[in-house]
């Protein structure tokens, strides 16, 4: 079977994005922790909503950080193939 | 993006799939091509619609001066709540940066929010917001400077040599992640939109994407510019009263 090499280096940066995305259960993991613990804080203390409204959200994006570094990677690999410059 | 262009994937699979930056007008500029693209556009008319809404919240205030009413009310609300905000996150130098934080603040939600009206959200290009970044980078290491002197330099051996490196990476890792974060969220927002309109047949084309727009727009493009302000302020404040 002969596979030219521009679609062998479409098809693995197909599956290398697909791969990247993976980085997404980390952030996942981390927001829904953050939200239950500022559920509970809210629980506790309902007067401080705000406050921990507003931590919870920064620590929140602070996490979905990695999971960004990810989709970075899968759009680059998808729209903008550093690799297609080497063939 | 200012890589080599490859062959778009999503161009095979749908008919209309469109969510890249273009180029309008090429100028040549000492010998390198240059585009003016669809994001400059978009910015100069986010940057009008601010202009719009700042001549007139002026001129309603200057009208009603003795008694406001009607804008200059919901103006003064505004701006009040901006006040509280950045003075209970920074502390007692809020007063210089408030300024800067309710720019950045109305830019971002209002270029966030543009792709409701039809607009390819000027955010959702990496040179918009690593330009933001920038600026409050540069504001970052001014206040670094400004209190710590040249400690600020002996700083980045502490607490040992040894994590000299580690220290300049994270200090240059501050407005990368800033950026990304932005670039990041605002893009998903738009490829979601654009892959919903590109490749759904015409009945799920009406109606529907409302709800992605709320989510994607309204709702994350708010978080995001909070959160961009929030951090923003957080950053300059830690360097302003260490």
């Amino acid at each position: 079977m002969n596979i030219s090499s521009e679609a062998f280096v479409l098809g693995c940066s197909a599956i290398g994005a697909g791969l990247a995305l993976i980085a997404g259960i980390g952030p996942g993991v981390g927001q829904g922790y953050a939200a239950g613990q500022g559920a509970a804080a809210v629980g506790r203390n309902p007067g401080a909503k705000g406050d921990i409204m507003s931590t919870m959200l920064l620590g929140q994006a602070v996490a979905e950080t990695t999971g960004l570094y990810g989709l970075v990677i899968g759009l680059i690999l998808l729209y903008a193939n550093p690799l297609f410059a080497k063939l | 993006m200012g890589m080599i262009q490859a062959p778009m994937l999503a161009a095979a699979s749908g008919n209309d799939v469109d969510f890249m930056v273009h180029g309008l007008i090429p100028l040549n500029f000492f010998g390198h091509k240059v585009w003016i693209t669809t994001t400059h556009v978009t910015t100069l008319i986010v940057m009008l619609f601010i202009m719009a809404l700042a001549l007139i919240a002026r001129r309603s205030i200057m009208k009603d001066y003795e008694k406001p009413s009607g804008l200059a009310n919901a103006v003064e609300l505004v701006v009040e709540m901006l006040d509280k905000l950045v003075k209970s996150t920074m502390g007692k130098h809020w007063k210089p940066f408030a300024n800067y934080i309710g720019s950045i603040m109305f830019f971002i939600f209002i270029a966030n929010t543009s792709g409701l009206f039809g607009l390819r959200a000027p955010t959702a290009d990496y040179g918009t917001t690593l330009s933001l970044a920038l600026i409050t980078f540069v504001m970052i290491q001014y206040s670094a400077f400004k209190t710590r002197k040249f400690r600020m330099f002996t700083d980045l051996f502490q607490p040992i040599p040894v994590l000299f490196p580690v220290n300049v990476i994270g200090e240059f890792a501050t407005p990368v992640s800033l950026s990304l974060r932005l670039f990041g969220n605002i893009m998903a927002g738009t490829i979601m939109l654009s892959l919903w309109y590109g490749l759904l047949p015409i009945f799920a084309k009406l109606g529907l994407p409302a709800f992605l727009h709320v989510y994607f727009d309204l709702f994350s493009g708010a978080i995001q510019t909070f959160v961009f302000a929030m951090l923003t302020m957080t950053f300059i404040a830690d360097k302003r009263n260490a």
